[in-house]
């Protein structure tokens, strides 16, 4: 009997169990094949739709490859200058507390133009979700050696190999804003199994949940791929994350719950 | 017990043929074709359809969204 | 009657951002404006109005806050002075880029670089020209009292809103610290959301609605005839600024042969120094651009039959002199006389300028 049944009787409305969200828009992703903004970018959509609030969500797209992102979610965008996009989310959620507001950063992005800002937004414990997609590499100018590119990793301007002596260490941001009182929720994820991408929809999903508690700010890195920047395929670049950045960035949450109690921070006997 | 029998739809002219799907699939359903579509990817469709559960594996990992998902409960099958 | 203090300019600039209904403030501190944010943070206008004050990390920061403050459609300021307003540059230019609304206050301190604390004049370039990257234009308001610091702010708005463009109020050390009588404006509640929906709502990122497409507040353009047809939208706003919003005011021009250009601390001393020379006999007046852009181009080209000669008074090496040479095209001599360093000329030197280089030379 189970033979008999055929493809069109399978692909039918009410046997539908997964489709694309429509807080993503038509238009054609421009990245390349196998690259993970993709994957981010329809997690970040099916969390808004899930939770209701594409008419409350405004996100602040970065310098990088990803500046384009206003192009695929159906949302209010702003477009940040290089690294400002966590200052740009603090102008306007303050202004507008009761909207979601979240930065899409990489790495060039977030942990290095954009240092001071993002670690001055999380250490406020703006109420804002900040998505870090790390590949180690600047994509959009061609492949340069970024923050967090791996020690002797080779890139446009790190041919021989990052070495420490020239370029000091790769930047493990995402612990150094675990350590601030801002911070709600701090969490590194992937996107390269199909259970690394469930999981990851679940940490933004929090996020986004964190954020209309006003409890800190909520961060999730998602340690990611850049295939072409690697010259690699899609598939050897999954590997070569999970045997070498897997090792440096590993994966999981760092903190979970809400900003410090000011309690430890307050000096008793302050000198009027 | 009742197999779980699915079926996925490509929209393969947004697919790009990364081949993160066919490596995704548990069951080897799917490959890239030998064709390619308008814009010159070798897209992802099902070669081997019959084995599908419609676990939506390969959906998660597709960074264009260009996979849609279906699958009959077991109940259904008689 | 209003409102009457006693007040300095930098406070006042504090007190008429709340009583504007002025939504955000994004500040850093720095000499000699640091009252400012010091005077909103003392008033604490969140209780009063619900205004956010926000000491941020930095001028880079501040600009960029205001991008966000400015695409929610609200009203949205920061102020500094010179070395801060370099940092802001970026800001300033993605804010035009994108056609947001935004309030900058430059405090000017002498340069380049650290330079001094004391007043300066120096930046007339950088807020005039640009400052920042690409062809932009800043609405620029000189204030030359501590009533015109309280006006400005929400002329400032105003101007900001209408063409949906960053404005500048560009003062200095004296204005700024200097305590004068001054008429505060009326309260102004601030918008509601829903206002600000009613006003704002066709173009602000107020979040998506339905019925409407997305709004993009972006000032990315990657195909080129889509950029150059943006760039010439820019152009004809700023052509419309030049046609609607130039502000100046003449002091004794109607019979002068020699006329002072002059804004804020140096059109006060010219002032005076116009004063003197009629006394001597000689027909003087007095230009004051109050805003230096959209600048006061005609009326400079209406005075060149009756006159003999322009002096620009400046404090700075000879920035504004270039704008009154472009509107002079070579039928009159133009002069500059200008101090720097953060010293303030005095009356006599001016009239000493105008004897010795307009009508001695």
């Amino acid at each position: 009997m189970e033979d008999t049944l055929k493809i069109e009787d399978i692909i039918k409305p009410e046997n539908l169990v997964y489709k694309k969200t429509s807080v993503l828009t038509d238009v054609p992703m421009h990245y390349c094949y196998g690259c993970s903004h993709g994957v981010v970018h329809k997690l970040v959509a099916e969390v808004i739709e899930e939770m209701g609030i594409q008419e409350d969500t405004v996100g602040v797209s970065p310098v990088g490859c990803a500046v384009l992102a206003y192009n695929y979610l159906d949302i209010d965008w702003m477009q940040a200058a290089h690294g400002r996009a966590p200052a740009v989310a603090t102008g306007y959620k303050r202004v507008n507390p009761e909207k979601y507001v979240f930065t899409y950063q990489g790495d060039g992005d977030l942990a290095a133009i954009g240092t001071a800002e993002t670690m001055h937004a999380v250490n406020r414990g703006e109420n804002i979700v900040i998505i870090f997609i790390n590949n180690a590499i600047y994509g959009m100018t061609g492949g340069q050696m970024a923050p967090t590119t791996m020690l002797g990793q080779q890139t446009a301007t790190s041919p021989y190999g990052r070495d420490i002596d020239l370029n000091g260490y790769p930047l493990k941001i995402t612990e150094l804003l675990a350590q601030l009182p801002g911070a709600a929720y701090v969490t590194r994820q992937s996107v390269h199994t199909p259970g690394n991408v469930r999981k990851c929809k679940k940490a933004i999903r929090k996020a986004f949940e964190n954020s209309a508690k006003n409890i800190g700010t909520s961060f999730v890195e998602v340690v990611s791929t850049c295939n072409s920047g690697w010259k690699q395929t899609p598939v050897e670049a999954n590997e070569w994350m999970e045997e070498n950045m897997f090792p440096f960035y590993p994966l999981g949450d760092l903190k979970d719950g809400e900003r410090e109690k000011p309690d430890a921070y307050l000096v008793q006997k302050l000198k009027k | 017990m009742a197999k779980v029998r699915g079926a996925v739809v490509v929209d393969k002219e947004v697919c790009k043929g990364c081949n993160l799907c066919v490596e995704a699939c548990p069951q080897d359903v799917l490959s890239l074709h030998k064709e390619v579509n308008s814009k010159g990817y070798h897209y992802s469709y099902m070669s081997n359809p019959e084995a599908c559960t419609g676990c939506t594996n390969c959906a998660m990992v597709c960074p264009d969204s260009c996979i849609t998902v279906y699958r009959v409960k077991p109940q259904k099958i008689a | 009657m209003g409102d009457i203090r006693l007040m300095k300019g930098n406070e006042v600039i504090a007190e008429a951002a709340i009583r504007c209904g002025c939504d955000g403030y994004y500040g850093y501190p720095i000499t000699p404006q640091s009252e400012i944010m010091e005077t909103l943070m003392l008033r604490r206008p969140w209780e009063e109005t619900g205004m956010v004050v926000l000491q941020a990390e930095s001028e880079v920061a501040s600009a960029n806050m205001l991008f966000g403050g400015a695409s929610a459609g609200k009203k949205v300021m920061t102020s500094s002075s010179s070395p801060g307003i370099s940092l802001m540059a970026e800001g300033i230019s993605y804010i035009a880029g994108a056609e947001l609304p935004a309030l900058f206050v430059n405090v000017q301190r002498g340069g380049p670089g650290l330079g001094t604390i004391q007043p300066s004049q120096a930046d007339y370039f950088q807020a005039t020209k640009g400052g920042g990257h690409g062809d932009y234009k800043l609405i620029v308001l000189a204030p030359s009292s501590v009533q015109e610091m309280n006006d400005f702010v929400d002329l400032g708005f105003e101007l900001a809103f209408k063409y949906r463009n960053p404005a500048m109020i560009l003062t200095d050390g004296v204005i700024g610290q200097m305590m004068e009588k001054v008429e505060l404006s009326e309260f102004k509640p601030r918008l509601t959301n829903q206002q600000v929906e009613e006003t704002q709502g066709n173009w602000a990122a107020t979040g998506k609605k339905k019925n409407r497409e997305r709004h993009i507040l972006t000032s990315l353009e990657l195909q080129s005839e889509k950029q150059e047809l943006h760039n010439q939208k820019l152009q004809a706003k700023y052509k419309q600024m030049e046609e609607e919003d130039v502000r100046f005011e003449l002091i004794n021009c109607d019979d002068a042969e020699y006329i002072l250009v002059a804004f804020g601390v140096s059109a006060r001393i010219s002032q005076k120094a116009v004063e003197i020379l009629r006394e001597k006999g000689i027909k003087a007046g007095l230009l004051r651009p109050i805003t230096l852009y959209p600048f006061p181009t005609k009326q400079i080209q209406k005075l060149i039959p009756q006159a003999k000669g322009f002096l620009s008074v400046e404090m700075n090496a000879g920035q504004m002199i270039e704008d009154i040479k472009l509107a002079v095209n070579g039928k009159l001599p133009v002069e500059h006389f200008g101090r720097m360093g953060g010293i303030i000329a005095t009356p006599a030197e001016i009239v000493e300028a105008v004897e010795s280089k307009l009508i001695g030379g």
